[in-house]
């Protein structure tokens, strides 16, 4: 019976040591809870991180995707919730149903970049009809060589790489490229994990892909890139200061966070973050991958959430729309 | 001529003989190889991932990765906030699933009347033990976070654990139970014991090794579990801990730290590798290489225990 006593031993000793560590006071009300997209989760934890060193306060940061999130918002289980693409139809219901009004707040770009082989040196520029061509639905089995796509590409096999369909990318790329959300060819190669897409690519001479300007920027030795023909006929490609100044157009998309207008006005806590992330928000999404709006555009951002204007501008799919419009078409729900 | 013939005849039996034993050996030794072959490439396999994993990770070595919370700068994020999740969730799955496991192990071999019941439920604990993890994290979210209300606590998870553990547990207590010879029973029956003390002092007494193994097991498996805790909403960025269970006022314990969110590291390591920087990829290598040293080092406790509970029993 020795072992037992010793394992009771070093189990209580674990024990004990554990919580020497732990913080004394504890109280579920005073954390400020936020979930959602984990595109958006690198901004959040960043401005979390900042702001419980500034204040003390506590926040915790899930990541259970847009539609999680959004699910987690509507119930009142958070106050906040990241989401790479707008709140949908269905979704606006579910939180009108348990009474819960939000506030949306668009925070930062991120750029849809589409990336290539390093060894492709024919397809350094594309258009949009070009990539539709590519991953239309119609395409599934029958567009699978690059000649196929502009007659001057060589005769070389096609593969795809895309996120998968719980991501917002792939929302927002069907929606902007085949003019329908999820409208997408079946037989290309999607993973989850943009880490994945970037191996896939990398080691596929015809490899062609998509995801945020961020793992492009990571894998910048590994990968090469296509400019894409924006609305005024230019071949641009994706970088901060194309996407700031609107040239690096359809594939730039904003994302969003959405918080509980309720608990905004009464927890001053909730208060205290959201000033916060607004006032540190562009900061923070350029450290960690993303594309900062314009001074002038968080400043019209944090106006139009001191009115607490509820609702959402995406009534209707909208595609390109500038931050001004956002603010302007949103509350058009009510 | 039949006599004639009878000696080249077990000459050539024998020489038949001879090429079936050395054909034999041949088999034999083939198999032999071919075993080896396997073990050798699965372990290799097993030790190339680990080393990997270690090389990789080796410059997050250092004491500031334990103590410090995770932060979206790669050189100063730590799995503090993860290894206390994790070790609170596992003292609570512990506690939860080690006392019912072997009770109902003991229960179901010992007690339990054989018929259509019992057979249900052996039934029942033998596929449990292969239901995917995922399943439970979908039972644990509708019973204990929506129907009991209790949240996505440190409580939540640790039941889900041990609803996963729970399986092990029995069925590794009945197998131990089992391999008691009878007559250690029989004799304590005759010397007018009761049920319960043949029970309590013999056969639980004799299968601490076998049900400990389960018990290590089942823990080292529930360590390393991600899909059942995302399900129930386990969090990603947490950078402060659990309020302390020893307080220094009467009552002296505080059971708030149950009620307290959480993260565990299979769930940092996860968040970590799928970020775009690199950095983030070293550290979440070295939380791997500390699951897997977690790991190793409970089975090893395991099989360490076992062979000294079994060295000291002698039927």
């Amino acid at each position: 019976m020795n072992e037992f006593k010793l394992m009771r031993l070093s189990l209580a000793a674990v024990v004990t040591g554990i919580f020497s560590f732990l913080a004394p006071a504890y109280s579920a009300v005073d954390i400020v809870k936020i979930d959602g997209s984990s595109t958006v989760y690198p901004i959040t934890e960043a401005v979390a991180e900042e702001f419980q060193i500034a204040t003390g306060i506590k926040v915790t940061v899930g990541v259970s995707g847009t539609g999680g999130g959004f699910k987690k918002l509507c119930r009142g289980d958070t106050v906040m919730s990241g989401a790479s693409r707008p709140i949908k139809a269905n979704e606006r219901k579910k939180c009108a149903d348990a009474g819960i009004k939000f506030i949306e707040v668009p925070i930062a770009f991120d750029a849809i970049t589409v990336v290539l082989n390093k060894k492709n040196d024919w397809a350094k520029e594309l258009t949009p009809a070009e990539l539709k061509k590519m991953w239309e639905p119609a395409a599934q089995g029958k567009i699978t060589s690059w000649n196929q796509v502009r007659d001057s590409f060589p005769d070389k096999p096609l593969k795809l790489y895309g996120p998968g369909a719980d991501s917002g990318t792939f929302d927002y790329f069907t929606e902007a490229i085949n003019g329908e959300t999820k409208a997408i060819r079946g037989d290309f190669t999607a993973s989850e994990d943009d880490n994945v897409l970037v191996q896939g690519v990398s080691g596929d001479k015809g490899g062609i892909g998509y995801f945020g300007l961020a793992y492009y920027t990571e894998n910048k030795n590994k990968l090469g890139v296509a400019a894409i023909k924006n609305s005024d006929g230019k071949f641009i490609l994706p970088a901060i200061e194309t996407t700031m100044d609107g040239s690096y157009n359809p594939l730039s998309r904003p994302l969003f966070v959405y918080i509980n207008s309720a608990k905004a006005v009464s927890d001053p806590k909730v208060k205290k973050f959201v000033e916060f992330y607004l006032k540190y928000a562009g900061e923070m999404a350029r450290e960690v991958g993303y594309i900062p709006f314009s001074d002038e555009e968080y400043a019209m951002i944090t106006n139009h959430y001191k009115t607490l204007k509820t609702g959402t501008a995406f009534i209707k799919p909208a595609i390109g729309l500038s931050v001004k419009e956002m603010l302007e078409l949103s509350g058009a729900s009510k | 001529m039949a006599v004639n013939q009878k000696k080249p005849s077990a000459l050539k039996d024998l020489n038949l003989i001879r090429t079936m034993i050395r054909q034999h050996k041949r088999n034999d030794l083939a198999f032999a190889g071919l075993g080896m072959f396997v073990i050798a490439s699965l372990t290799i396999t097993l030790i190339i991932l680990f080393l990997d994993l270690v090389l990789d990770g080796y410059p997050k070595f250092t004491l500031d990765f334990f103590s410090n919370f995770p932060s979206r700068r790669a050189a100063r994020a730590g799995i503090l906030s993860a290894w206390v999740g994790s070790s609170l969730v596992l003292i609570v799955t512990f506690i939860v699933a080690v006392p019912l496991g072997i009770a109902a192990g003991i229960y179901l071999e010992e007690y339990s009347k054989k018929g259509w019941l019992s057979d249900i439920i052996e039934i029942n604990v033998s596929n449990l033990a292969g239901v995917p993890s995922i399943i439970y994290g979908l039972l644990a979210l509708g019973l204990f976070v929506y129907s009991f209300g209790l949240g996505q606590s440190i409580l939540t998870a640790g039941l889900t654990l041990a609803l996963l553990m729970l399986p092990i547990v029995i069925v590794s207590t009945r197998e131990a139970i089992r391999a008691i010879p009878v007559q250690i029973r029989e004799a304590a029956y005759a010397v007018g014991a009761t049920k319960w003390q043949v029970v309590l002092n013999h056969v639980v007494q004799y299968s601490y090794g076998g049900i400990l193994t389960g018990v290590i097991i089942g823990m080292a498996r529930a360590i390393g579990e991600t899909a059942p805790l995302i399900t129930i909403g386990a969090l990603t960025f947490i950078a402060f801990l659990p309020p302390s269970p020893v307080t220094i006022d009467p009552p002296f314990i505080n059971l708030d730290w149950l009620n307290a969110g959480f993260t565990v590291l299979p769930i940092q390591m996860f968040n970590w590798i799928s970020r775009p920087q690199h950095a983030f990829h070293i550290n979440a290598a070295a939380t791997g290489a500390v699951i897997i040293i977690l790991t190793v080092l409970m089975n090893g406790v395991a099989i360490k225990l076992r062979y000294n509970i079994r060295k000291k029993i002698k039927w």
